[in-house]
């Protein structure tokens, strides 16, 4: 028998048989990330994550713990192991390249302030 | 990696802080901000859901059905704001359950004050007021800590929570203009939740072992002393208006420091809350660990029963 | 006068209903499953209290003798209460508070859906704010229902026990007081006994599609609405009254 399940404990000649709960069989409720359009016009943004055992569920439990206070008129739920994040120690190759690439910013172009609209 | 590598970091690291950028979960830190931050996030949201219970208990014997709502909807928020910091926290990779298994097996710690009785519905008043209050100027400086998601869930917390505090006073106020018994219950409370909401604010700066560290990380902005200081300045106009009276006899406005010298506090109390032999501990941790138990078949319903719909979804794609 | 007399007491019923509901879902507040149900219980709970408090209102207005929601929700006495034995139930575990819920939950929605067409305006207008809530709280415990049903074998068993014992409570929704028939025959009251069929039959399809038995029985348990409890509704009122009780006449 599995010791994780059963301990004997003889203690000063009496016996008692402690049944430890088996908390390895349990599978936790997995992380959802919550998403929520606070108005219609604007999009929708990370409000924080919790706990649900499916999709159905993690909407209901976003709308009572993110939504109390008329935050949202809708909610997006990830399951938080489906999010492919970045790498920050890739930082350096994925962002400073576009630094330098001032081209792209409309005041990289001179002209003169008699020209308007534009 | 060489420790000379390491150290480099850490010195990039401290500088990004210094700089007033943020961490993020991702980030390269250094396994002590790592620790330090679970430790301090997870005993935030452990004070939390403690911190439900107290009030928890008045809930079925609120006065008013106005006043019913107000502090259903106040635990509530505690049980939010528990859930934000969990969540923060499970950003650095350890997750609600096993934060939960170190406060049940007393190996993480809360706030000790929630280990005090609420005995009367003055208690309510006292606690919106005193403890909300020395946690809001806990909680506020922490809206810019250095940890991204601490700081994030700090924002939310500190928005939802300016609610609780107003709501405590007005139980008091109401309960200080009332009948001679009532404004007797008020007093009373004070008289309780006083000196625990000072000791609540954390050991002098001379016993505090963390307060340099967490400055540097933004954990915190100012010293235990500094804060509790701050905490009775305010608070002693505020029970004036009450007509309540602050249970220190040394209490006494100081014209040289515009602060008030206070009496002193009696830390082997608070010592011996923390380790456990408050009035209450013991009946919190048995709430607490009771709900999660009985808990456990409910559960693992849920998971079994998004397991089998899920396999059924299959089932009719293929 | 008479009118108002049935009106009060039309309105008092249903009051009742969400005021010892939320009283048990407060009892909860901190105590549930995870953060997240315990949260969703009390957001259930405050709707109750929120609709509780429009109707006490209403009633204290029709009643006329310059009493209070409080007054009408704290100060009368047991057998005064007249809400279906179903909600003063207590929270012997999840299965038994989702259960109570469902059960209540289908019935409520079907009430309001109803009372929107009534010729009292301040009815018809709490049932339409009430709708949205209600229908929430129906998803929320019907997809709970299933859950547990559908889940482990220990949960189904739980669930189909809180069934069991519940079931003998859900013919009482649809009793009529000589209160509900006057109010019925004014155009103002719910008919419920139209809504018994539909009733059992939404409850049977969810109950079927959980893997939950059905219960066969045809003897109810029936009291509340004429004001004969069962014995939880002493200990419910003795928390709840507990304030202004011991301080009579004051004001918090």
């Amino acid at each position: 028998m599995n010791q994780d399940f059963l301990v004997l404990c003889l203690e000063s000649g009496s016996v008692a048989v402690l049944i430890q709960k088996h908390t390895n069989m349990s599978k936790n409720w997995p992380l959802w990330e919550i998403f929520v359009r606070s108005k219609n016009g604007l999009e929708h943004r990370h409000f924080g994550s919790l706990h649900a055992a499916d999709a159905d569920m993690a909407l209901e439990n976003a709308r009572d713990v993110y939504t109390r206070r008329s935050e949202g008129v809708s909610i997006w739920v990830v399951e938080s192991k489906n999010i492919t994040a970045s790498n920050p120690e890739h930082n350096g190759e994925l962002f400073e390249p576009a630094q330098d690439k001032v081209y792209r910013h409309p005041t990289f172009y001179d002209l003169p302030d008699e020209v308007k609209h534009m | 990696m060489s420790d000379k590598e390491i150290k480099n970091l850490e010195e990039i690291f401290e500088a990004r802080i210094a700089r007033d950028e943020k961490i993020e979960p991702k980030d390269w830190m250094p396994e002590k901000y790592r620790k330090t931050h679970i430790r301090q996030m997870s005993q935030h949201a452990h004070s939390e859901i403690v911190g439900m219970l107290p009030e928890g208990n008045w809930i079925t014997r609120a006065p008013s059905l106005r006043r019913k709502a107000a502090l259903l909807a106040k635990v509530q928020d505690e049980a939010g704001h528990g859930l934000y910091l969990y969540s923060a926290c499970e950003t650095l990779g350890i997750s609600r359950d096993e934060m939960y298994e170190q406060l049940h097996t007393g190996k993480a710690k809360y706030s000790s004050i929630f280990n005090y009785p609420t005995v009367t519905w003055a208690d309510m008043g006292a606690i919106g007021w005193l403890v909300d209050g020395a946690a809001i100027i806990n909680q506020v400086p922490l809206c810019n800590t250095s940890f991204g998601p601490y700081a994030r869930a700090m924002v939310r917390v500190c928005k939802e929570e300016s609610f609780h505090q107003r709501q405590g006073y007005e139980i008091m106020l109401k309960l200080c203009n009332g009948t001679p018994e009532q404004k007797e219950m008020a007093q009373d409370a004070l008289n309780r939740w006083w000196w625990p909401s000072l000791m609540m604010l954390g050991p002098t700066d001379a016993e505090s072992i963390h307060t340099e560290q967490s400055m540097k990380w933004k954990l915190k902005r100012k010293s235990n002393d500094e804060l509790r200081q701050q905490f009775i300045d305010q608070t002693v106009p505020q029970a004036d208006i009450l007509g309540l009276t602050i249970p220190d006899p040394d209490l006494k406005f100081n014209e040289e420091t515009g602060s008030y010298d206070f009496g002193e506090i009696d830390w082997d109390e608070f010592w011996q809350v923390v380790k456990g032999h408050g009035p209450s501990n013991k009946k919190r941790m048995k709430a607490r660990v009771g709900a999660w138990e009985e808990g456990a078949w409910v559960r693992d319903a849920a998971m079994a029963y998004a397991e089998k719909q899920e396999k059924k979804k299959l089932k009719k794609v293929s | 006068m008479k009118q108002n007399k049935n009106l009060y007491n039309y309105i008092i019923g249903i009051a009742d209903n969400s005021l010892i509901l939320a009283q048990r879902l407060g009892e909860l507040c901190g105590h549930g499953p995870t953060l997240e149900t315990d949260i969703a219980g009390t957001n259930i709970s405050l709707d109750l209290i929120g609709q509780a408090r429009n109707y006490y209102q209403y009633a204290a207005k029709v009643q006329n003798e310059g009493k209070t929601e409080d007054d009408l929700a704290f100060l009368r006495l047991e057998n005064q209460y007249r809400n279906v034995l179903l909600v003063e139930q207590p929270n012997e575990h999840f299965g038994y508070v989702m259960g109570r819920q469902y059960l209540f939950d289908v019935f409520h929605l079907m009430f309001l859906s109803e009372m929107l067409q009534s010729k009292d305006e301040t009815l018809a207008a709490i049932a339409k704010k009430g709708i949205k809530e209600v229908s929430y709280h129906k998803r929320f415990s019907g997809d709970w229902i299933k859950r547990l049903g559908d889940g482990t074998e220990e949960s189904n068993h739980n669930i189909q026990e809180a069934i069991d014992e519940l079931w003998a409570y859900t013919d009482e929704l649809f009793d009529q007081t000589e209160a509900d028939k006057a109010m019925i025959a004014e155009g103002i009251g719910v008919d419920t006994s139209k809504l018994k069929e539909k009733y059992y039959e939404e409850v049977s399809i969810l109950l079927k599609e959980a893997t939950i038995e059905v219960p066969e029985r045809k003897y109810f348990i029936k009291g509340g609405k004429k004001g004969v409890h069962s014995e939880h509704m002493g200990y419910i009122l003795t928390e709840m009254q507990y304030m202004q009780r011991t301080y009579p006449n004051m004001e918090w």
